[in-house]
This record gives C-alpha cells, sequence and structure tokens, in this order.
C-alpha cells in the first residue's frame, strides 16, 4: 500500500515538474524579443513546410467530411422533410465542431510529428549544442520561428477546412441529392451568426494551434538523444496533442456555449 | 535566391487561399453584410408570455425582417417579459401603436416578433417602450381548449 | 591578461548527475597558444568537461575561468557574446543538416557578423580552403564523409576567429587517412591563428603527437599530468596501462563478478 502511494506521489511530482519545465520552455520562446528582421526569412520557411504542406491533406479530408455530413444529414433530415436545412446543418457541424477538431489531429499528425522528429533529430545530432556553443540561441532561432509558424498556421488551415468541408457538402447535398441550391445556402446564411459560429470555431483552432505546437516543440527539444528517444517523442506528440484537442474541446465548447 | 523567392510565394499563395475561405465563411456561409454604417435603434416590448422566443431571432413587419431581438428578461414588478428589440434605422416609420406578437414559423418552427402597423402618425424611436402585444401561442393551451371545446359540444349533442 | 597565464583554469570543478559524481576536485590549467589534450577511457566524462567549460552545464562545485572571467557567473547575453569567442567541434561535426556546406560556415558570420555578403562569402572560402574543402562548398552535409564533415566543422568553428578551440574526440571513427588529415589540421590552425587548443580523445597515439600538454583523466579526477614524453614514461599502474593500451592491469579485465566456479555450479559449490 504504500509503496503504491509512494508510486502515485512519485509520478505525480515527476508529472508536475514536466508540466513545470514545458511552461517555462514555452516562456522562455514567448518573450524572446522578436527579431523581425532577421527572423521573417526564417518565418516564412516554417511557414512553408507547416503550412504549405499540410495543405493537401486539409483540403482532401475537408472535402471528403462535409461530403460525408451531407449525406448523413440527408439521411435523417429527409424523414423530417426538413432537407432544406441541409446547409444549416453542414455549415453549423463543419464551422463550429468538425472544421477545428478535425484540423488540428490532422495538424498534430501531419506537422506536429514532423516538428518533433526534426528537432528531436537535431538534439541526437548535437546541432542544437553546437548551435548555443556559437553563442547562437537555439530557442530562437530554432524552436521560436517553429512556434509562430503553428501558430498562424493553424487557423488558416481550419478555415480553409471549414470553407472546402461546406463546398464538399454542397456539391453532395445540392448536385448529387437534389436538394434546392437556393435554400441550402438561405439556410445556411439565416441560421449560422458570423461572431458566435465562425469567430469561436477560428478562436478554437487558434488554441489548438498554440497547443498542438507547444507539445510538439517541448518534446523535440525533450527529447531523449537517442533514435529510440526520437521515435517516442514522435509518438508522444501525437497522442497528447490529441488528447488535448479533444478535451479542450469540449472546455471550450462549453465556454462557448455557456455564454449563449 | 530563386528557391528563397518561389518558397515566398507559395507561402503567400497560402495566406490567400486562407483570406479567401475566410471571406467564403463570412460572407457565403454567415450571411455577413458590412453593416457597420446601417445602424439600428432598440426598443422594449413587453409581452405576457414569450414561449420559445430567443436572443437572436427575428424581427419582422409583413414578414420582412427589419431586426433581431437582443436580450430577454424578466421585469420583476408586473411579471412581464421585457424584450429587448434591435431594429434597422431604415425601417424608422414604424407607428408607436404598433402591435408587437409573437408568432411561429410553421408548426413547429422557431419563434419571432411581428409588428402589425397602428395609425397613429408619431414613429417609434430609441428606448420606447411597447405595450400593444399579443402574447405568443402556446401549442399545449391550444390543444387544451380544442379538447375541452370538442367535449363541451360531446356533452351538448 | 599577461600572455604567460593560463587561458583556462578549472578550479576545484565537481559535477554531479543525478547522484553520480563524474567530477571530483578538478583543477586544470590550459596554457595559451598551446594544444592540451585531456585523455581518460570512455565514460570518464570528458564531453562533460569540455559542455562545462563551455558553461553548457553548471559546475555543482567549484568555477572555470576562460580568459580571466568567471564563465558560470556570466548574465546569458553575456555568456552568448563571450561563447563566440569559444569554438568547439562536436564528435561527429554536428553540421546543419538543412544548410549546405557553404551555409554552415557561413552560419556563425552571418549570426554575429554585419558583414556584407561579398565579404562573407570571401571569408567562407578562406576557411574551408584552409581545411581543403573549398571545392566542396555547394554539397550538403548528408553528401560529406564523415571526415570531410568534420573538417568542415573545423572550418565553421574558426569562422570568427577564437581565441580557444575544443575538440571533442575528433579522431573517432576516422579512417588513417582522414586521421592524419585532422592531426595536421588541428596542429596547423593552432599555429598559424595562434589559438588555444584543448583536444579531448581517448585516441593515446594520435593525441599524443599534437599535444603539448597531457591530463589524464579517470574516475572523476586527474590522474596523471604532463608532457607526452613524461606520461610515456609514468610508471603508475593506471597510466601505464592507459598509454599502452595493456589488456589487464589496473583496470582489470574482467568486469567484477562472483567467483566463476559459483557461477558455473550455482549454489552447490
Amino acid at each position: 500500500m504504500t509503496t503504491w502511494l509512494q508510486q502515485l506521489g512519485h509520478s505525480g511530482i515527476e508529472t508536475c515538474q514536466k508540466l513545470g519545465r514545458s511552461f517555462l520552455f514555452l516562456l522562455h520562446v514567448l518573450i524572446r524579443p522578436p527579431r523581425l528582421f532577421k527572423t521573417f526569412p526564417l518565418l516564412i520557411r516554417e511557414l512553408y513546410s507547416v503550412g504549405v504542406l499540410s495543405l493537401v491533406i486539409i483540403i482532401v479530408s475537408g472535402i471528403f467530411i462535409g461530403m460525408v455530413v451531407s449525406l448523413q444529414g440527408h439521411h435523417i433530415l429527409i424523414k423530417f422533410s426538413a432537407e432544406q436545412e441541409l446547409g444549416q446543418l453542414v455549415a453549423l457541424s463543419v464551422v463550429r465542431e468538425l472544421g477545428p477538431v478535425v484540423t488540428a489531429l490532422l495538424f498534430a499528425g501531419r506537422a506536429g510529428s514532423a516538428l518533433t522528429a526534426e528537432i528531436g533529430l537535431m538534439k541526437t545530432t548535437e546541432q542544437l549544442d553546437s548551435m548555443e556553443m556559437m553563442g547562437v540561441d537555439p530557442l530562437w532561432k530554432i524552436i521560436s520561428p517553429r512556434f509562430w509558424a503553428g501558430f498562424i498556421t493553424m487557423p488558416i488551415l481550419a478555415v480553409i477546412f471549414s470553407a472546402v468541408a461546406i463546398g464538399g457538402g454542397y456539391v453532395v447535398g445540392v448536385d448529387w441529392l437534389g436538394v434546392d441550391g437556393g435554400s441550402f445556402w438561405s439556410n445556411m446564411q439565416s441560421a449560422v451568426d458570423f461572431r458566435l459560429d465562425v469567430v469561436n470555431g477560428i478562436i478554437k483552432s487558434v488554441v489548438f494551434g498554440i497547443v498542438v505546437t507547444w507539445i510538439a516543440i517541448y518534446q523535440g527539444y525533450d527529447t531523449v538523444p537517442t533514435a529510440e528517444g526520437v521515435s517516442r517523442a514522435t509518438t508522444r506528440t501525437v497522442v497528447y496533442s490529441s488528447l488535448a484537442i479533444l478535451g479542450l474541446d469540449f472546455i471550450l465548447t462549453a465556454t462557448m456555449l455557456g455564454g449563449w | 535566391m530563386a528557391t528563397e523567392k518561389s518558397l515566398e510565394i507559395t507561402v503567400g499563395l497560402f495566406l490567400l487561399v486562407g483570406i479567401v475561405a475566410l471571406m467564403l465563411l463570412a460572407f457565403k456561409v454567415s450571411g455577413l453584410t458590412f453593416s457597420v454604417g446601417s445602424r439600428y435603434y432598440t426598443v422594449t416590448a413587453s409581452f405576457a408570455n414569450i414561449g420559445n422566443l430567443k436572443p437572436r431571432a427575428a424581427v419582422r413587419i409583413a414578414g420582412v425582417k427589419i431586426g433581431e431581438v437582443e436580450t430577454i428578461r424578466l421585469n420583476p414588478d408586473n411579471y412581464m417579459a421585457d424584450v429587448v428589440l434591435e431594429i434597422d434605422d431604415s425601417a424608422d416609420k414604424i407607428p408607436v401603436d404598433s402591435n408587437a406578437s409573437i408568432l411561429t414559423a410553421g408548426l413547429l418552427g422557431e419563434n419571432y416578433v411581428s409588428f402589425t402597423p397602428g395609425f397613429e402618425d408619431t414613429f417609434l424611436k430609441e428606448n420606447d417602450h411597447i405595450t400593444n402585444t399579443s402574447q405568443a401561442m402556446i401549442l399545449e393551451n391550444l390543444i387544451g381548449q380544442l379538447v375541452f371545446n370538442m367535449n363541451k359540444k360531446d356533452k351538448e349533442e | 591578461m599577461a600572455p604567460d597565464t593560463p587561458l583556462v583554469i578549472v578550479d576545484n570543478l565537481s559535477y554531479q548527475r543525478d547522484k553520480r559524481v563524474i567530477f571530483d576536485q578538478v583543477s586544470l590549467r590550459i596554457p595559451r597558444s598551446k594544444i592540451t589534450a585531456i585523455l581518460g577511457p570512455s565514460g570518464t566524462g570528458k564531453t562533460t568537461l569540455l559542455k562545462l567549460i563551455g558553461a553548457k552545464l553548471k559546475p555543482t562545485q567549484g568555477n572555470v575561468h576562460v580568459d580571466g572571467r568567471n564563465i558560470h557567473s556570466l548574465s546569458r547575453p553575456d555568456l552568448y557574446r563571450f561563447r563566440e569567442r569559444i569554438g568547439m567541434l562536436f564528435q561527429n561535426g554536428a553540421l546543419f543538416t538543412h544548410l549546405s556546406t557553404f551555409d554552415n560556415v557561413a552560419f556563425p558570420l552571418r549570426e554575429h557578423t554585419k558583414l556584407p555578403e561579398s565579404m562573407i562569402r570571401d571569408l567562407v572560402l578562406m576557411k574551408l580552403d584552409a581545411v581543403g574543402l573549398r571545392g566542396a562548398q555547394a554539397l550538403m552535409p548528408a553528401e560529406l564523409s564523415g571526415g570531410m564533415a568534420r573538417r568542415v566543422a573545423l572550418a565553421r568553428a574558426i569562422a570568427l576567429d577564437p581565441m580557444l578551440i575544443m575538440y571533442d574526440e575528433p579522431f573517432t571513427g576516422q579512417d588513417p587517412i582522414s586521421m592524419g588529415v585532422l592531426i595536421k589540421l588541428i596542429r596547423r590552425m593552432n599555429d598559424a591563428l595562434d589559438m588555444t587548443s584543448i583536444i579531448v580523445s581517448h585516441d593515446v597515439a594520435e593525441t599524443l603527437s599534437i599535444a603539448d600538454y597531457v591530463y589524464v583523466l579517470a574516475n572523476g579526477k586527474v590522474v596523471a599530468e604532463g608532457t607526452p614524453s613524461d606520461l610515456q614514461h609514468d610508471t603508475g599502474p593506471f597510466v601505464s596501462q592507459f598509454m599502452h593500451g595493456l589488456p589487464d592491469g589496473a583496470v582489470p579485465f574482467h568486469y567484477p563478478a562472483n567467483p566463476f566456479i559459483h557461477d558455473l555450479l550455482g549454489d552447490n559449490a
């Protein structure tokens, strides 16, 4: 019993330490004075590898998710002969929920894991150490641009995802299932509020962007410098990010709905 | 450098696609209109029962949307529901004796506020209070009355 | 600073990691413009010593003075500025894999100087020429052999003409030819640029051939010091075993174990 308690206490303390360390790490990244002139080219490069390279998977998944929601929604709505409400159903579920969450999950799998592996490998091959010994702080040279790239990219990807998904929903609903196109859009427009639905969705994706990128860069920076360490860190990034996204999504949705 | 340039172009395109998507969500999906210039004025209407009326519900005259419900609160003095309505400035000629009633769109649809214009020459303005109201029709009450009337008829026969 | 005071003074340095004592009261003097070698078996924390000198790690006790300044009491910005004057060559070169050879060498120049690009180009080509790899400027690190990568890393380490350069195991895993090239380069760099060099290694013969002064570390302590010829003739049991690579001696061939007969026969013995 006491050993069990001791183990519990030990892991509790360790978790707190890790959380604290990662929080300090984030602070270090954030309070670095942004040397815009020098950081900007780095940021562009990271925006490319984090954002542009994630675009294809985001667009393809967006189209399919929109099509599936439209198909399912039509199947249910037609029972109440309310299929003209399809636009509203697709738009609300995508803009509020699926857009931010699915984008964040895909982002964690595509860009988060890549960030962790890249930084972890740089650590394993002593590139971070050598940079530090050259008098260049890897936190702002390597880590900070990646963080900001993730922070900027995530809402953009989520917005693109939502737009594409609604397009996919339109194709299935109107062109395929024969819902009237005019009522598809007008029902959508009367039901979706820009601030309460679209902006709240964007806020969600900003939060997810911060959290996923934070987890990814911290796991990379904290990697045990071996091949196994890198692979574990990458796995941890995806697992922790996914859990954090789903948990935070509930909390955010609850607070946002509470405001209504 | 050529690679640097193409990199920047791709990132620029990426940002552009993002902006376009946001525009789509704003204007095509949520029907946002740049109505910053168009103002509204608020009037309060007291109802004995608001039924299922919710904030953001439409305010209509002759079926045309002229505003929205802003807030709903209970007036503790007379147990009436005070409904604050935001009415677009373009609809500034609503006679003060107009009747505000809560109607339902379709059998099971949403509640909305409908004005039936009156005949006065003075018009509603900011912070006016409407007392000439009809409460929401509650479906259960209607059914109850119907059943009651039918029973009465049965007895009479 | 008088030229005859040591550049690096390590005083009673102790370092522990997770209760394991890595260094116990180690004191070293690294003279200026000389090549000082620190020898020791694998796992004695030689790399850790370099990281302590570079203030990458903080000692549990004691202090390190580099060029008269206590390096562990410097503020973070000061430390980073100070590090511009220290070059370090990591075991595998630690080249930035996303940059070409040229950009790797240019990296410290671009970070720490405001030189125009044309001058940076000239400087980089000079440094690359010094290590004989001017022709490889466009290659990516993945296309370089291990020995070439180390030479590029050397060019990068001397890009800012540091006063002190630290080599972490420069000879490990090198074929005889690139080993010979590296030995020649280290000696030539040291003499031509009037640098102070610290070499950490366990390759005794190669290190002794270029070192001016040698410290031998074992079990967290300095067990011997002197010029290479002094150490060659040292008769201490550990030093002579280490210097001449004998399989058995002060460090026994066998890892501590139960008597063999116990292991073979179990408890019946």
